[in-house]
Parts: structure tokens; C-alpha cells; sequence
């Protein structure tokens, strides 16, 4: 029995490349997929980026793109901050925010708020007055 | 038409100096005009390989930053006139190489030679980026062994998107070298087996370089293993390969496990 021991040893040590070639499949499975989805990311950043930038004026760093992968849904998540009209350390009334006019249009929501109270309108005056 | 050639892997240690100057040395018994660039500045190794390190007056670094012209530079092989050396600066640091210069340099070499070899350091930074921004070819050469060969499937992740040519949309002509391979270890299931590389990566296979002691003999006396024994199992793989990279095809032969009828018998009821 000994005898036999003795020489089936070599054949019995387990082999471990299987374990290694496994283990390599997975690992880089994964890792392609983080590498391919950061790829992604950064063209949907982009992208968007380009189309914001047709009617905003924006940074880059002020669109933020993240993806979560789950099993059954993945979901896109957008963020994008737009910088207020003309003047980005003015605090404005909220409603000519909520209005976001783009700078050509500035003149005509001035006007429209003028009808709904003096308050506003004395507001986006001294605005006026302070870029003029 | 020069091609410029990168001989990178990630992971340190595998062998690329060791192989950069066997396949250079091939290639240019071949008839080739070759020039070696070191890109390890601050680590530079090939012009001990390669025996020249006792040669070196200018180096890249000077190059680049227009201190010494390029044939100042250039050492040329004492036993192939046809192969040349660049080497890496060894004292200065390595943002000293600018994107733009490096990629005169090159430009140059082209216009001189038919193959331009870069000798890539280890790593993903900017050393290992810029010796393969501007090539046509890439060997990635792996060990067959799980951290060597994850570092590789990263680089070739690199090629495919920080090239010259993968920005243009072209694409890097990849090629695996794999070194150090040991067919009895594999063939007892102890290693990763040829097979098992080459799907994981999924490059064509340009050669199998036996681990053998000729390769240490050879760098320990300064001479290219295809230079100092040219019909030893390791130089022989190194000028099939570089047949391959002129364009010959070539079998690529699986090292024999040369086990004998004892280690057959018993060996085998593993599987």
C-alpha cells in the first residue's frame, strides 16, 4: 500500500492551474466591466455636456453622471447644475429663477414681473443696476 | 516603412528588457536596421543586457530636451552594426520626457531604421503610456502566472484606448510573448497552460519562450540570448518570433513536456 502511495504521489498533489485560470475569469470579467462602464460614463458626460452647453452656458464639472448596475435594473443618474442667469453671486427673487430666462431674454421676464409686484420689480432693477 | 514596436506587459519582472534585446538582436541578424529605446528612465537596464553599459554618454533624456543630438546618442551594437541603443537617463526624473519630444524622437528614428523597439517600464503611468503612445505593434509579454496575467489583460485595455493609433481609431497590432513557461509544471497542471493564457487574453500568440538558464547566462555576460547561444530552446523561440514579426507564418510549437516514459506513466492520472 506504502509502495503505491509512494508513487501515485506526483499525480495526487491537486492541481492548481484550474483554480488560477478560474479565478482569473472572474476577477477579469469584472474588471472589464468597470473599465467599459467608466468608458461609457465619460462619453454620456460628454455628450450631454454638449447639448446642455446649446442653451447654458456650463462647466464641465457641473454635470455629473453615475451609474448603478443592479440585477434586474440599472439606473442612470444625472445631475446638472446650471448657473443662474447673468449674475451667479446675486441672490435673485425666486420667481425670475424659477423663470431661468437665458441673458437675451432678460429685458422681456423684467418686464413681466413688473406687472406682478413692485417688490420683484424693484429687485430686478437694482439687479440691472448693479451689472450696468 | 519603419515600425515602431512596444514591448510592455504591466507587471515587472516578466522579461521585456530580456526580450526587447533578443527579438532586437534577431531582427537585426536578420538584416534589419533596429534601434532599442529604453523607456525605464531613473531604472534603466537595457544597456546592461545589452552590454553597453560602459558606452553610455547621452542618453533620451538629452535627446528630448535638445541637449545632445540624436546620433550622439545612439550606441551602436559592436557585434550587429545593424542594431542600435537609446538608452534612459539614470539621474533624472521621469517627467522630464515630454509628450512632444518623445514623439520627435521617434519620428526621427523612423526615418533611420525599420524597426524602432521600445523597451516599456513597468506599470500604467506615464513612462509605460509614452513608450507606447506611437506604436504600430505591441508584444505584451506574460508570465504564465495569475498576477502577470491580469496586469496584461489591463495594458492591453490601455492599447486599445491611450495609443496614437487607438485615438485615430485605428488599431494596435497586439501580439502575447509568453515567457518563462515551464511545460512540465503545466503539463502537471501545476501552471496556467498555453491554452489557458491565450483564451483569457484572447491576442494572437507570437511565441513560447521555455524558462531556461541560458537567459540569466545570457544577461549576467551582456549579450541578447539570441546573440550568445543562437541554438538554445529560448533563442530559437526569440528568432521564430521575430520571424513572425516580419510577417513569415510560423507554427507557434508548444514546448515538449519531455517527461519520460516513468513521469508519463504516473504523471498523467492527475487529470
Amino acid at each position: 500500500m506504502r509502495l503505491i502511495n509512494f508513487f501515485r504521489r506526483p499525480s495526487t498533489a491537486p492541481s492548481t492551474a484550474p483554480v488560477a485560470r478560474e479565478r482569473l475569469q472572474i476577477l477579469l470579467a469584472h474588471e472589464r466591466a468597470v473599465a467599459g462602464k467608466s468608458d461609457l460614463i465619460a462619453i454620456l458626460q460628454e455628450e450631454i455636456m454638449a447639448v446642455i452647453a446649446k442653451h447654458f452656458p456650463v462647466e464641465q464639472e457641473a454635470i455629473k453622471v453615475n451609474m448603478e448596475r443592479g440585477e434586474v435594473v440599472s439606473t442612470l443618474e444625472v445631475e446638472v447644475d446650471i448657473p443662474t442667469p447673468m449674475c451667479p453671486n446675486f441672490p435673485l427673487p425666486k420667481k425670475s429663477v424659477r423663470a431661468a430666462p437665458p441673458p437675451a431674454d432678460d429685458e422681456q421676464s423684467s418686464e413681466s414681473d413688473d406687472e406682478q409686484s413692485s417688490e420683484t420689480a424693484e429687485e430686478d432693477v437694482a439687479r440691472t443696476g448693479t451689472e450696468g | 516603412m519603419a515600425k515602431v514596436l512596444v514591448v510592455t506587459s504591466g507587471k515587472g519582472g516578466v522579461g521585456k528588457t530580456t526580450s526587447t534585446a533578443a527579438l532586437g538582436a534577431a531582427l537585426a541578424s536578420a538584416g534589419k536596421n533596429v534601434v532599442l529605446i529604453d523607456f525605464d528612465v531613473g531604472l534603466r537596464n537595457l544597456d546592461l543586457v545589452m552590454g553597453a553599459e560602459r558606452r553610455v554618454v547621452y542618453d533620451l533624456i538629452n535627446v528630448v530636451q535638445g541637449d545632445a543630438k540624436l546620433v550622439q546618442a545612439l550606441i551602436r551594437d559592436k557585434r550587429l552594426p545593424s542594431l542600435s541603443l537609446l538608452p534612459a537617463s539614470q539621474t533624472r526624473d521621469k517627467d522630464a520626457l515630454t509628450d512632444e519630444g518623445v514623439a520627435n524622437v521617434i519620428g526621427e528614428l523612423k526615418e533611420k531604421f525599420d524597426w524602432v523597439i521600445c523597451d516599456s517600464p513597468a506599470g500604467i503611468e506615464r513612462g509605460a503610456t509614452l513608450a507606447m503612445r506611437h506604436a504600430d505593434v505591441a508584444i505584451i509579454v506574460t508570465n504564465p502566472e495569475v498576477s502577470s496575467v491580469r496586469d496584461s489583460d489591463r495594458i492591453i485595455g490601455l492599447l486599445d484606448s491611450k495609443t496614437e493609433k487607438a485615438e485615430k481609431g485605428e488599431r494596435v497590432e497586439k501580439h502575447l510573448l509568453l515567457t518563462r513557461f515551464d511545460a512540465v509544471r503545466a503539463g502537471r497542471g501545476e501552471m496556467l497552460n498555453v491554452d489557458d493564457v491565450l483564451e483569457i487574453l484572447s491576442i494572437p500568440l507570437i511565441g513560447i519562450i521555455p524558462e531556461s538558464t541560458e537567459v540569466l547566462r545570457a544577461s549576467n555576460l551582456g549579450s541578447p540570448v539570441t546573440l550568445s547561444n543562437p541554438v538554445s530552446p529560448p533563442a530559437r523561440a526569440y528568432f521564430d518570433a521575430a520571424k513572425r514579426l516580419n510577417g513569415e507564418t510560423l507554427e507557434v510549437a508548444v514546448p515538449n513536456d519531455r517527461r519520460g516514459l516513468f513521469g508519463k506513466l504516473f504523471g498523467r492520472r492527475a487529470a
